[in-house]
């Protein structure tokens, strides 16, 4: 890490004081450690265990649990430890929508297979159980970060299930299963499909594409990631994305990433160069 | 892009009469919606009237990108008659609005802005900010100042692009590389010192960063420069 130091002394909290603050009483203390444990990528062992726990906290204040629960999943996500995984499956059914969708999209940043089989079972009833649940501004399930997940899960064996959500009414839940898609089929049609999104008329949606595509490293949306109005930082931190990407290397299969990336010596090729002339041009 | 572009800029054509001015401010006004407000910076930009520069300045607040795209583009064309303006309007508080300020002004490249430009590649909190003016520094028409000038002034912005080689975030780095490589690439940078230092940095960090993309990035700037005779 870059200065890892001089980072964590910039910020309010010490490290001691924040893993001291991840078994605080106080649940505001415990989310804001939470946060930053995460953050700064703190993924020490005693800091793991006190997250699983957190995980599982159930204070007086009713008010702050879900709040505290979703802050602890998503630092879950960052920090790399399997250990955390099957906590994270049990709270795919926690009765909050926010709990589950953190620990969806955790599930899928740790890359646990595990979790193909619970995350499956979500989308049970297939598109026509997703629908919007009554009074509230979201959907039974946070369908998105399901099909997100399993894209990044390699749950080839899900593909079945996925590929209806493409033709889904929500258009954040149609761009998540046409991810996912590309992901598991390498099939360019569903990455033309973020790419129309680059395109769209929605900001947050164009948000939203800018960062699949640069998950998904689909090389050929290297000039719609350039030309989308959307802001400078989103969009060089998508094209790092491809930039980073095994594809953008020459290598066909992309599953040689860590071998590619310590190879000094190979040439630049004309993909990356490509890719950086287009950063270049954002900064 | 300013790499290649060392030339003089040339300050914009006679600008339109008031009356069209006014007409496209009014547009910028009444514009509804999203798309409507990034037509109306366009034609604004378009006009190339230095009195529609604060117009400009305040559609990079609009949490529109497409409009700070636009408004970008028209204070850059007008060149050096905006960097005055565009340094006395930078927003202090909205980081968004300040970061494509300061794009305008890594574009634009007048030896002006240089204060501020240290000022905020070392000093600002947002990491946009700092890499739009680390890349700027390096963009710099370093050949517009005196030689003496030029001296010291160097010597100041070399230690903070090597700094910026070093910053948290991954692209501010970028940011610094890509002004390195601006900066060794001009033909009145030749200070033989101040060069190796950049040219260390350049080497450091092609191996040691931990972003493959920055990685990546250094070694491109290396084989560049070993390209220009």
């Amino acid at each position: 890490m870059n200065n890892q130091q001089g980072e964590i002394t910039a910020e309010s909290l010490t490290l001691e004081e924040a893993i001291a603050n991840l078994r605080s009483d106080d649940p505001s203390l415990r989310y804001y450690a939470a946060w930053w444990v995460g953050r700064f990528r703190v993924d020490l062992p005693e800091v793991i265990d006190a997250l699983i726990d957190g995980l599982e906290f159930t204070g007086d204040a009713e008010d702050g649990v879900f709040p505290l629960q979703r802050n602890v999943a998503r630092a879950l996500g960052k920090l790399d430890d399997c250990r955390a995984v099957n906590p994270l499956i049990a709270k795919l059914t926690s009765p909050d929508f926010y709990v589950r969708e953190a620990a969806a999209q955790s599930l899928g940043m740790l890359g646990g297979p595990q979790a193909i089989e619970p995350l499956r079972q979500l989308l049970t009833g297939g598109i026509a159980a997703a629908v919007q649940v009554p009074g509230k501004p979201h959907l039974v399930q946070p369908y998105d970060s399901i099909l997100e997940a399993l894209g990044e899960l390699g749950a080839t064996e899900s593909i079945a299930e996925i590929e209806p959500f493409v033709k889904h009414p929500l258009e954040k839940v149609a761009y998540g299963a046409a991810r996912a898609m590309y992901q598991l089929t390498g099939d360019a049609q569903y990455g033309e499909k973020l790419v129309q999104a680059l395109q769209g008329p929605d900001l947050q949606l164009r948000r939203a594409a800018l960062s699949d595509v640069g998950a998904i490293g689909y090389l050929e949306a290297a000039k719609a990631i350039f030309n989308t109005e959307a802001e400078n930082s989103l969009k060089l931190y998508s094209l790092k994305g491809l930039l980073e990407h095994p594809k953008a290397q020459g290598s066909a299969s992309g599953q040689s990433q860590g071998a590619l990336q310590g190879d000094q010596d190979s040439d630049l090729t004309a993909v990356q160069t490509q890719i950086m002339d287009l950063m270049d041009g954002l900064l | 892009m300013c790499f290649f572009d060392f030339g003089f800029m040339t300050n914009s054509p006679p600008p339109p009469s008031n009356a069209e001015l006014a007409r496209l401010v009014r547009a910028l006004d009444e514009a509804g919606t999203a798309i409507a407000l990034v037509d109306a910076v366009r034609d604004l930009a378009a006009a190339e009237n230095p009195e529609a520069i604060p117009y400009l300045m305040d559609a990079l607040k609009f949490n529109n990108p497409g409009a700070a795209v636009a408004a970008v583009e028209g204070l850059v064309t007008l060149g050096t008659v905006a960097v005055e303006p565009i340094m006395a309007q930078i927003d202090g508080y909205n980081y968004g609005a300040r970061a494509w300020a300061t794009r305008a002004l890594s574009e634009i490249g007048d030896p002006r802005a240089l204060d501020l430009m240290l000022a905020v590649a070392d000093g600002d909190f947002a990491p946009s900010v700092r890499r739009s003016a680390v890349k700027g520094l390096g963009c710099l028409r370093w050949q517009e100042l005196s030689a003496a000038v030029r001296r010291d002034r160097q010597q100041q912005v070399v230690p903070i692009m090597v700094k910026a080689c070093t910053d948290v975030e991954w692209v501010v780095r970028y940011g610094a590389i890509a002004g390195i490589q601006a900066f060794l690439s001009n033909p009145t940078t030749h200070d033989r010192d101040l060069r190796n230092q950049l040219f260390d940095s350049l080497k450091h960090v092609s191996k040691e960063d931990s972003d493959f993309a920055i990685r990546l990035r250094s070694r491109y700037a290396l084989e560049s420069l070993s390209m220009v005779p």
